[in-house]
């Protein structure tokens, strides 16, 4: 069984995450670049009002930056984009061992899971880690202000663990008492309200920000959906 | 089951039964015990990729935590 969950978590995450990588070059990449030539200065946003210092020269620095970050720079380029595809295969192989981990938790209590049953379980996956988390804590555009680090971490967490828990709840329980304990966990979370920085002094343009959140929680939807679907076919099909 | 039957050994259908009814019980304890060793690997592959604070994983894995909604910087 341990090696049905292992393989099938670590097969299912990475093709998730080599899914989510493709996409993620395809729509955040250029974002996070221009998100970052605005965080170190290289762009100014609302160049023409306050005291924003010699327009005419920011387009022409702005071109030299963005070509900077794309060519051989320091760190940038190639070796950044390897690390990218990496890292999102590792991170999405971590949900795919939970994933596993989930499946065989809920067959041990009599639930057997079907492969169909994977998208589902993906779903729910994506609601505890991206959805809900993302209500309080959008994912964050370079340049864009945030709380005390510990803070998000904490609360970030929790809202895991608590929107997971409630989806079980709601999943798995019988009756009104176990639905009713689930949507006061999936609450929790937010009427405790995500830890926000005093004051909002982000450098980069609510514009980009939007676009960068919405193609975050869009891209995490479709990887999401990739892991739990192919979770579920290996784990059905492999023998116990 | 029927001890006395000389056909006991394997030759019984009721016989395989037993078997079918003790083994579940042994396995549920190892079965948990993996699921909790498989969901620690997950949550430390999660935490090191995605939350660990030193300066080079932070660095290496940037981009994706930000593009993932991780709590950064």
């Amino acid at each position: 069984m341990i090696q049905r969950m292992l393989a099938g978590g670590l097969i299912a995450g990475f093709a998730a995450g080599l899914l989510a990588a493709l996409l993620h070059f395809a729509f955040m990449q250029e974002l996070i670049l221009l998100g970052e030539d605005y965080e170190t200065g290289v762009l100014v946003h609302f160049a023409g009002a306050g005291d924003a210092p010699a327009e005419p020269g920011h387009s022409h620095a702005a071109g030299e930056a963005a070509d900077d970050h794309g060519g051989n720079g320091d760190g940038g380029g190639a070796s950044r984009n390897v690390l990218t595809v990496l890292f999102t295969g590792l991170t999405y192989s971590g949900y795919g061992l939970l994933l596993m981990a989930g499946f065989a938790l809920a067959a041990q209590l009599g639930q057997e899971v079907r492969a169909r049953d994977g998208l589902l379980w993906g779903l729910a996956g994506y609601a505890a880690f991206h959805l809900a988390p993302a209500m309080g804590l959008p994912p964050e555009l370079p340049g864009s202000a945030a709380a005390d680090l510990t803070d998000r971490q904490i609360w970030y967490f929790g809202t895991v663990i608590a929107t997971g828990a409630a989806l079980a709840l709601f999943a798995f329980g019988r009756g009104f008492v176990p639905a009713l304990a689930a949507g006061a966990l999936l609450a929790a979370p937010h009427v405790i309200g995500a830890p926000r920085p005093d004051e909002f002094y982000g450098v980069a343009p609510p514009e980009l920000a939007g676009e960068f959140v919405a193609r975050a929680l869009g891209i995490g939807f479709v990887a999401w959906a990739a892991l739990g679907w192919i979770a579920g076919q290996l784990w059905a099909k492999a023998p116990a | 089951m029927r001890e006395g039957n000389a056909n006991a050994v394997g030759c019984d259908g009721k016989e395989r039964h037993m078997y079918a009814t003790t083994h579940p019980a042994a396995k549920t304890s190892t079965g948990l015990l993996s699921i909790v060793f498989v969901a620690l690997v997950g949550a430390t592959v999660l935490f090191v990729a995605g939350h660990a604070q030193s300066a080079t994983l932070h660095d290496a894995a940037h981009d994706v935590r930000h593009a993932t909604g991780f709590p950064c910087h």
